[in-house]
Parts: structure tokens; sequence; C-alpha cells
């Protein structure tokens, strides 16, 4: 077999991290080789090199032996670079044939539809992707808009077909339809990258696995002779654990119960029954690859969501369809994921949003009246406490950093005496001096026997902070593991779906 | 009785005469809209047309000329439209109202300081109605279809070339590409810009047709403000005529008929004020998607930032 | 006080770079703009008269803007403004002229409060539920509740149940004890000026200094982080196209009590497009629209004396008009060009900090 794409020491840094250093890997003709790491493993960055989207600062691409610099994806398109995106690229309002043949259609003015469709069957006949080519996109299901996806690229007379993270919103027959699409696709000897972080699918459909890690690749395997748990351990390495002073302690009563909560985002269940509890004086410690449901887990305790079954109770008061302020004034605080667009309103000045879920409340407000003095006070009082820099609470929230922004809504969560703290990924984005300063206040908040649930994309902050670890995937829990026990290589099992000891996704 | 009007083919040569001021800036607006520029400057487009019309029909006395002259300021203005908008990526909303109030100042401004007060010259040749042979023999339909100005006409094979253009055209698909996901089309490998370009510019022309029509074609003189808030009606048209050609036709008839309507019934008991509300409540209607869901092209006045 | 002054800072300049391209547009049609502009001024300051005419047009500019700048703050185009001032105008008058036997100061009242309230359920019930409940655009539909309103008022006018007997489309003449005094005899300048800038300060402090205002200004900037501060979104849609509403429609109650005293059957106040140039303008700051008014009450009431002194037309303060609308696209241009470079730079900082946690 003919090596169809080679990459050889790709390097690409931005300001504060090297996202890809030094990586390599090859496909061959008709293999289907998986990409597979956590977040942050680089595989996205590598990916956009290659399609074009950004240029390396380092490192060679050949494609079929010819050296190939793409200044935009249009020029990938060109050299036979067939991305599927996993948000896709399509035209809800047009059909499957217009958009496959958008950009290139064949003829000169009239659009010739009879022609077209009779294109699109032919290719959906000889790649097996049955489709209609006069339906709607917008009226076909996910499952069968990735189909249109593939086709567009094999129209536009692809040799490579890069697929990522395809099944993330697929359903299992879905999935199930798409595997024999891949195997078919090999049979005809069409080369695919495969980027996954889920490992049963990887075994599956690979026939070999390049591990990424940190921006390096890490190794590349044939997948027949590899087992998930020797790819779990080269996904998740051994790194340093941020060290912690974390004293013992004894939990209290239970504060929050999630009891076979069900969430709806779209058309997809992302929370599948989940159940678990959150004590007095604990840190509980969500774990899990991004898009499996955590997310959105977190904003249906919050309110910020609709839950479409199963219960949230709150210091045994049941808040399952309560509005977002009521949460709040029974105690619960939320740091949320995005923090530019939920956590914060940029446009208003640092006082303001130091206030922005308490406004209404005395001593910020006194019969619908703001008590500007008040408010100024509270705020200087935080700033001051957090380190907020710049020091102006009356300038506009837009126009302090990533971290400071953070800070100020940390400082506002916790300093209303919560008796939850949900925090979301508290610590994306910002420097070690401040982690560590985030990372000691939700201990303080431990000790003093509040409940914590923290959620993170980080594996290290979870098992540092955490008393007890629960791992999400696909909108399961998978497991609550006391935090003291859990090891890398079994959270990272649990985190791609393997339970420990069987091999397929439970 | 009531009914008695209906058989007026005075009513239905009125209607059509009506509408047409309609229908072309709605045809205009769909075209803009269709790329994914919101588009409210037809108004204001429409009065530039109407202006400029007049005013290269009589300098060159030709009402053709005339004709084209204003077609081309209609582009001059929807290309510094399209430039603040598209390229630069302005509020369109806020823009497009700054064009209508702009026009209506450096219309009237013009006018008086070109002509004076006096209004523009009577001299001034206007385009002709035509008198189709054949058409306009036979009994009822024929002073409707058949006698109508040619600008008339200009709409009617405007409104099919354009159906067939947006519906049939590889061109066509293209334009509609870029209003619905202009990121999908991008890395489809189009040009969004140029395309979006291209839809404003076409707006703008029609919408200058449409004044053109209006100054040209039923007078030979431009007014003041004579455009008197068609170009906001046409809006309503185009919405309410889904995005399409044949629905903006559609619509400008129901609003041009209910304007025929309420001169015809002067005096007669039903108050035409009441009539000419119908067409603003059916366009409400329709927006909260009571008389059929009216949703517009997707990306539609958001501005493409290909860095998002 | 230093908001204030923030305020008046933006109004000023686009004003003053209309200004010298009016000049410019001026000399190039062979007039002086010295002369012009002076004339401008004189005809608009010029005499106690003259200046009190002008405060007197400014008032219904200042309302209606007030309602515009109220939508903007709350992130709603209310284009309506026109149509909520003949509404508000229609029930003013109807009550001026149909409730006898109260004193003045009631009678006044009464006809300003149920012209709000009937101007405010006019934007707010149709345009504001239509927002909030099915995402329809408020450009359109406050664009046709305006037109309906017109008609509404050409039906009420034209042999219609508000006609004065008679032949003319005229509504009959307010009883005196709706009458809101005047200010300055021989002028059109009524206390009506003192309710303006009483509104101004009740927008400002409604605004910036309750809770409510404080919601509606979070649900213009950033609807998703006022979901999260517990605000009902689509309620304070509502509310600030209804307050949005009563503005305006105070604008037209004022007019009609104070200067007009009926209501003529005419197609436009001119009132409803102004008004958003002046939202815009003052950067829908509430004192800056006190400015931005008068300045196009000077515009207007000036450019007749510029005429008839200088020769130029006095429609050229359209033209400025026109271009001030440009500006402040223009301004907007700026800050976009500058976010822009904020967004790149941004991106590829964040893209080096959120790669760490994205999707992959």
């Amino acid at each position: 077999m003919g090596t169809c794409l080679e990459v050889k020491g790709i390097t690409k840094a931005f300001p504060g991290v090297v996202a890809n250093d030094q990586v390599s890997l090859d496909v061959r003709d008709g293999e289907i080789h998986a990409i597979l790491g956590e977040n942050g493993a680089g595989k996205s960055t590598l990916m956009k090199i290659i399609y074009g989207l950004y240029q390396p600062d380092a490192g060679r691409i050949s494609l079929y032996g010819q050296e190939l610099r793409f200044a935009s994806p249009r020029q990938a398109i060109q050299a036979g670079i067939g991305m599927v995106h996993q948000h896709f690229m399509l035209i809800p309002a047009l059909t499957v044939a217009e958009n496959i043949v958008l950009g290139g259609e064949p003829g000169k003015v009239r659009y010739r539809r009879k022609e077209n469709e009779e294109i699109v069957r032919e290719l959906s006949r000889r790649y097996h992707l049955e489709i209609d080519p006069s339906a709607k996109v917008g009226d076909l299901t996910v499952g069968l808009q990735q189909r249109v996806e593939i086709l567009k690229v094999f129209y536009r007379q692809a040799k490579l077909l890069i697929l990522d993270e395809p099944t993330a919103l697929l359903t299992p027959q879905e999935i199930e339809e798409l595997i024999q699409v891949m195997r078919r696709l090999r049979e005809q000897g069409v080369p695919i990258i495969f980027i996954s972080h889920k490992l049963d699918e990887v075994k599956r459909v690979s026939d070999r696995v390049t591990v990424m890690r940190a921006g390096k690749t890490v190794a590349t395997l044939e997948t027949a002779k590899t087992t998930p748990q020797e790819l779990a351990n080269l996904m998740v390495g051994r790194e340093v654990v941020l060290q912690v002073a974390k004293p013992p302690q004894v939990p209290g009563e239970t504060v929050l119960e999630v009891k076979d909560l069900v969430v709806t985002a779209g058309r997809v269940d992302k929370v599948k029954g989940v159940s678990f509890e959150v004590k007095r004086g604990e840190i509980f410690g969500l774990a899990g690859i991004d898009g499996n449901g955590q997310f959105e887990l977190v904003d249906a305790i919050t309110g910020l969501l609709p839950t479409k079954g199963g219960q949230v109770k709150f210091l045994g008061q049941d808040l399952t369809h309560a509005p977002v302020d009521k949460r709040t004034l029974a105690g619960i605080a939320y740091i949320p994921q995005d923090r530019q667009q939920d956590g914060l309103v940029l446009d208003f000045e640092v006082a303001e949003n130091f206030v922005l879920r308490d406004y209404f409340r005395p001593p910020f407000a006194k019969a619908g009246q703001l008590q500007a003095k008040a408010i100024a006070e509270h705020a200087a009082g935080l700033a001051e406490a957090f380190d907020v820099r710049p020091r102006r609470i009356h300038a506009q929230a837009k126009n302090l950093s990533g971290g400071n922004q953070q800070k100020i809504i940390l400082a506002r969560e916790v300093s209303r005496n919560p008796e939850l703290l949900i925090a979301a990924q508290p610590t994306r984005g910002l420097d070690v001096g401040a982690i560590q300063f985030i990372h000691n206040k939700l201990l303080e908040l431990r000790a003093a026997g509040k409940a914590v649930l923290l959620v993170s994309l980080e594996l290290d902050e979870i098992m540092a902070l955490a008393d007890r670890i629960g791992v999400i995937h696909n909108g399961r829990l998978m497991a609550v593991i006391p935090g003291g026990q859990a090891t890398r290589e079994q959270l990272g099992l649990l985190m791609t779906g393997v339970q420990p000891g069987k091999e397929e996704e439970a | 009785m009531f009914w008695h009007f209906l058989t007026q083919p005075d009513l239905w040569a009125q209607t059509i005469a009506m509408a047409t001021p309609l229908a072309l800036p709605a045809l205009g607006g769909t075209f803009s809209e269709r790329s994914g520029v919101v588009n409210i400057a037809m108004e204001g487009i429409m009065l530039i047309g109407a202006f400029f019309g007049v005013f290269f029909a009589y300098y060159t006395n030709n009402p053709w000329l005339g004709l084209v002259g204003a077609l081309i300021m209609g582009a001059v203005i929807s290309l510094l439209f399209a430039l603040v908008t598209v390229t630069i990526g302005a509020d369109q909303v806020v823009v497009g109202m700054g064009v209508n109030i702009f026009a209506v100042g450096l219309t009237t401004f013009l006018l008086n300081t070109i002509f004076g007060y006096g209004g523009t010259p009577t001299s001034t040749p206007h385009l002709p109605n035509l008198n189709i042979p054949g058409l306009s023999q036979i009994p009822f339909f024929g002073p409707i279809l058949g006698q109508q100005n040619v600008v008339v006409y200009f709409m009617l094979i405007l409104i099919a070339v354009s159906h067939y253009f947006l519906f049939h055209t590889n061109l066509g698909l293209r334009l509609r590409a870029v209003g619905e996901n202009p990121q999908a089309a991008d890395t489809a490998g189009l040009n969004v810009w140029r395309l979006r370009y291209l839809g404003v510019l076409i707006g703008g022309m029609l919408s200058s047709l449409g004044g053109v029509y209006l100054s040209l074609g039923l007078l030979n003189s431009f007014e003041p403000n004579m455009s008197s808030g068609r170009g906001y009606i046409a809006l309503a048209a185009m919405i309410f005529g889904k995005w399409t050609p044949l629905g903006s036709l559609g619509a400008a008839l129901l609003f041009g008929f209910a304007t025929a309507l309420s001169m015809v019934l002067q005096g007669s008991g039903i108050s035409a004020n009441i009539i000419q509300m119908l067409p603003y409540a059916l366009t409400i209607l329709a927006l909260t998607g009571l008389v059929g869901r009216s949703t517009p092209p997707a990306a539609d006045g958001i501005p493409y930032d290909p860095h998002k | 006080m230093n908001k204030i002054l923030r305020g008046a800072v933006t109004p000023l300049v686009s004003i003053l770079i209309a200004v010298f391209i009016g000049s410019i547009v001026m000399l190039a049609t062979g007039h002086s703009p010295a002369q012009a502009y002076a004339a401008l001024f004189a005809g608009a300051f010029g005499s106690p008269v003259n200046a009190a005419n002008t405060l007197a047009s400014a008032i219904p500019l200042i309302l209606s803007g007030l309602g515009v700048a109220v939508g903007f703050k709350a992130g709603l185009f209310n284009i309506g403004a026109e149509g909520q001032y003949w509404i508000g105008s229609m029930v003013a008058v109807w009550i001026g002229y149909s409730v006898p036997g109260l004193p003045p100061v009631l009678h006044v009242t009464l006809a300003i409060v149920l012209a709000m309230l009937a101007a405010g359920l006019w934007g707010g019930v149709i345009p504001g539920l239509a927002k909030a409940l099915v995402g329809a655009h408020e450009v359109i539909t406050t664009m046709m509740m305006s037109y309906i309103a017109i008609f509404l008022s050409h039906y009420m006018l034209e042999n219609g149940p508000m006609m004065e007997p008679g032949f003319t489309p005229q509504s009959p003449v307010i009883l005196d004890s709706a009458v809101i005094p005047k200010l300055m005899e021989r002028t059109q300048l009524s206390w009506g000026l003192v309710i303006a800038l009483a509104a101004v300060f009740f927008v400002w402090w409604l605004l910036f200094k309750t809770t409510l205002g404080f919601r509606l200004r979070a649900v213009g900037a950033n609807q998703r982080g006022a979901k999260y501060a517990g605000i009902n979104v689509p309620l304070h849609l509502v509310l600030a196209l209804f307050i949005s509403g009563t503005l305006a429609g105070l604008a037209g109650a004022v007019q009609m009590l104070g200067v007009q005293q009926r209501l003529y059957d005419s197609f436009s106040s001119g009132y409803g497009f102004t008004a958003i140039v002046v939202a815009l303008l003052a950067n829908n700051n509430p004192f800056g629209v006190i400015l931005a008014a008068l300045f196009f009450a000077a515009l207007a009431n000036g450019g007749q004396s510029m005429q008839l002194a200088s020769g130029v037309p006095a429609h050229l303060t359209d033209v400025i008009s026109g271009i001030i609308i440009f500006l402040i696209a223009a301004k907007g241009i700026a800050e976009r060009i500058q976010q822009r470079w904020q967004k790149r730079r941004n991106l590829t900082l964040d893209k080096g900090a959120e790669k760490c946690s994205g999707t992959f």
C-alpha cells in the first residue's frame, strides 16, 4: 500500500501554548487511521493545518509524495483533502444535490437539476451512501446529513477523507451505519482519517491508531495489536499532579440531589438519566471529555436549560422546574463555562457585574432603586480581596483580561455565601497564579462546610481537588470513585466509555 | 352594491399600476436579502431613482436615458451601502435608515437647487404607455393588461427572469447559499462578499427602477418625498411574499388592490382607510406565523466575518 | 455629572463634522457657508421668539427621541415612534374635547396619562409580544403598526368619529381646560418643555438608578447574561417596547395639548424618523437626546431663514441629517474595526488557552 498522506514535524504555537509539537504521522492508502487524544491534545489544530485553515510554523505535509502547503481551505479541497467537519457546513434550506454541487456546479448558466440529481445518485451508488438528491437537507436526520457531507467530499474528488469526531451527534443506530460506510470505503481503497476520543469505536474500525497528547504524537500502533488499557494509558499519560494541600474532611448532609436527570439539547438527549449527590464539606468532581453532557447537566441544575425528566432537589426543595432567580436565592452559586456570554454582561461596569445576580436585594437595592454607594463599596471590597486588575470598578467589564473577568465571576459567586457552588471550567485560560488562587478558594469553601460541584475537562484539576469523582460519558454517569483512590488510567478508561474489565461501551 | 366595483376593469388596471412601484423594490429587496443583507433603504433608493430619472431625462431630452441614469445612480448608492454594511459590517438596519433619511434630504435639496422652487420642468419627457395590439382589444382584460406603462411590462418580465435566475441558475443558487449559510458557502469556494455585493446592487437598481416608474412613468416630474412610504410597504410585500419574486408580485398586487380599491370606493360607506390598513395587518400576522410561516434566509442581516 | 458630560461629547463631535461637510456642499453650490450658518443660527436662536419656537420644536423630538433611545438600550429598534405619536395624539385630543367639566390640571393629566397608556400598548402589545414570543423583528412590526395608526387617524378625521362637523378633516378644538399653557406668549413654547425635561430625568433615573433599568439594559447588552442573572427576558422585551411607546405617545399628547390643540389630517409628523436620528446621535444617552433634539429643531427652524437670507435651500438641513447618520454609522465602523483588531488578537491568544479544553 502506498502512503497517501505524510505529516512530518508539524509544529504550531500560539501565544502561551504549543498546540502541535513535532507532530508526525502517515496515512496509507486504503486504511482507516484513527487519531486518538484528549481535549487539548492538539488533534483539532493538526486538522486545521491539514485542511488549510492554519499554516504551520514548521514541518511539512505531503500528499502522495508531493509536498504541499495550503493557504486556504479552498486550496486543500482542490488538492484532494476531503474534510467532514464535526459541525456540518450544510445549507438546510437547499436540497441534497444543491448542497453537494454548490461551488462546482456543472454547466454555465442554467442549474441542471436533473443532471445534478443524477450525478448525486451515481455518487450515492458508487459509495453505497443511499440518499435522496431532491430532499431538503434541513429535513434529514443528522446521520443522513453526514452522508451529504461525505458525498460533498467525493464530488470534489477527494483523495483522502478526514472525519472529525463523526459520531458526536449520531444515534447508536446511525453510528453503526457510519461504521459500515467506513468499512466499505476502505474496501474501495479510500484512505480515511478518523478523529475520535471514543476508544471503543477506534478499536472497532481503525487499522492503525496514532495517539496524541499535549501536542505531541505519542505513538502510532496497529489497532489489532493493542489493548484499550494501553491506549488509555498513552492518551492520559503520567503527569505531575498539581500539588494541593487538601486536609481530610468528613462530608456532611446531602445538599444537592440529582435523580435520573434527562436533559435534551436540540433533538438529542444530552443527559440520559444521571443520578448523584453532593454533600456539605466536599468537592464533587465531574470528569469527562467535552461534549458528553456535563455542561448541559450543570445548565439544567442551575436552571438555564429545561429538564426533560428526573429531579433536582436542593436542601430538600424540589427545584427541577424553578426559574433561575429562585435557585440563586435558594443558595446555588454558578460559575458558568462561557464566562463572557453567560457569566457577565460585558458592556456593564465591573461594579454592576459584581452584583449581576444580587442587584435586586438589599443593600444593593431599596424599593426598586439601586444603591450606588453600597454597590460601589461591595465592588471595591471584592476587587481588592480577589485582586481584580485594574481596580477601576467603573470600567466596562469588556476591557478586562479573561483572567480578571473570571475573577469577577468567582468573587461574585463565592462571596454570596452559597450553600452549593457549581464551577464549570473555572480555571480555563488562566495563568498558574490565578489557577492556584481559584483552587484555594474552592478548598476554603469546602473547609467551611459548603458543597462544591466542580466540572472540569482538566483531569489534573479534578484529581487534585475532588473528594469524589464522577465520570460522565455519553450522557451517563459511568462511576463515582473516591478521589484518593482514582488513577489516571482508570479515569481515562471511564471517560472513553470503557467499563473497567469490559471492552465495549457501557 | 359593493361587488359592482369588482367588475370595473379600471379597478384592476389600477391594481397593476399601483402594484408596480411596490413590486419592483420588493423584488429588489428579495435579491438583497436572499444574499443575506437586510435592506430597508429601498425607500431612499426609490427617491434617488425617481429624481435622477427626471434629471437625466430632462437634460438629455430622452426618457430612456433618464431611466438609464436613474439605474446608474441607484447602483452607486447601493455600492456605498454595500461597502458600509458588507465589507465593513456596520448595522444594516441603521445604515439603511440613514440612506432613507439622506435620500429625502438630498433629492429635495437638489430639486430646489437645480430646478428652483417651481417643480421640475413640464417639458420633461416621460416613459410611454404602451398599447399592445391585439391584447388591448380583448374586452375587460384589454385595458388591464394591454394598456399599461412600459415600466409595468418591464416589471413583469423582470419578475419572471428573477424567478428563473434565483431558482434555476447556478449563480442564483450561489446567491441563495450565501444568504443561508455564508460559512458553508465559503468552504464550498464561493466568494461571499462578491455575491452579497451583487445582491445589493441588483436590489438597488430594481428599487431605482421602481422610483423611475413613479416620476417618469406615471408622471413626468419629481415631487419631494414622492415615494411616500412605498419602500416600506415593499418591504412588507417582500416578507409577505416569502422572499420570492412571484410572492413579491402577489403581495404587491394585494397591496395595490387595496390602494386601488380605496380610490374606487371613495364615498361609498366602507372607509378607504380601514381597507388600506389590511395589508399591514396581514404582514404582522405573517411575521408571527399566524398566516403561514414566513422565514427569511437564515443568515439574513448577519454580517459575515470569516474569522469567527 | 461625568455621565452627563460624556453623553454630550458624541453628538457634539458628529454635529461639528456634519456642519463642516455642509459647508463644503454650500461652497460647492456657490453659497457662503458663513452667511448661511449665520442666518441659520439667527433663525433658530436669534431672537427670544425664535429661540422659544426652536425650543418648542425640540419638545416632541426630545420625547420621541427618548422613546427610541429606551428601545435601543434594550436592544430593540423601535421605528414605530411615528405611529405611537399618532395614537398618543388621537387619544389626547379626544379626551381633550370630549370630557367637559374637569379642572385643568386633572384634565391635562388624564389626557396625557391615557395617551401614554394607549401608545405604550400600541408599541408593547403587538410588536412586543411578537418579538418576545416568536422573535418577529420589531423593525417590521412597529413600522406596520405605524402605518395602521396613521390610517386610523385618517379614518377618525375623514368623515369619521373624531371629525368636526363641517367639511375640513380635522378634529374639534380641545377644551380650554385641556390646554397646556404657554411658557411664553406669542410663541409655540408651552409648559410641555418642562414635561419633556422631566421625562429626560425620569428616563435617566429609570435606566440607571433602578433595578428595572438594570434589567432592561442587561437584556439589551447580553440576553444570555441577562438570563443567567435571573431576568425574564421576554417580559422585559415587551416592557421596553411599552415604555418606548409611552414616550412617543407623550410626545404626541404634549404637541396636541400644548401647540396644535386639535388633530389635523396629515400623513406624517416628521418626528418619527427624526427621533431615530436624535437617539442615534445622542448615543442613547437621555441628556444627549436634549442636545441632539435641540440641534435638529434648530436645523428645522433656522433652515427657513437660511433659505431666505442666503439662498441655500432649507432642505440642506435634511442632507446634513443624512450625513449625520452616516457619521454615526462611521463611528460604529471605527468601533467595529477596532473590535476586529481586538478579536484577531484575542482569537490567537484564546485559541492557545481555549484549545486546552475545547472540543476536538
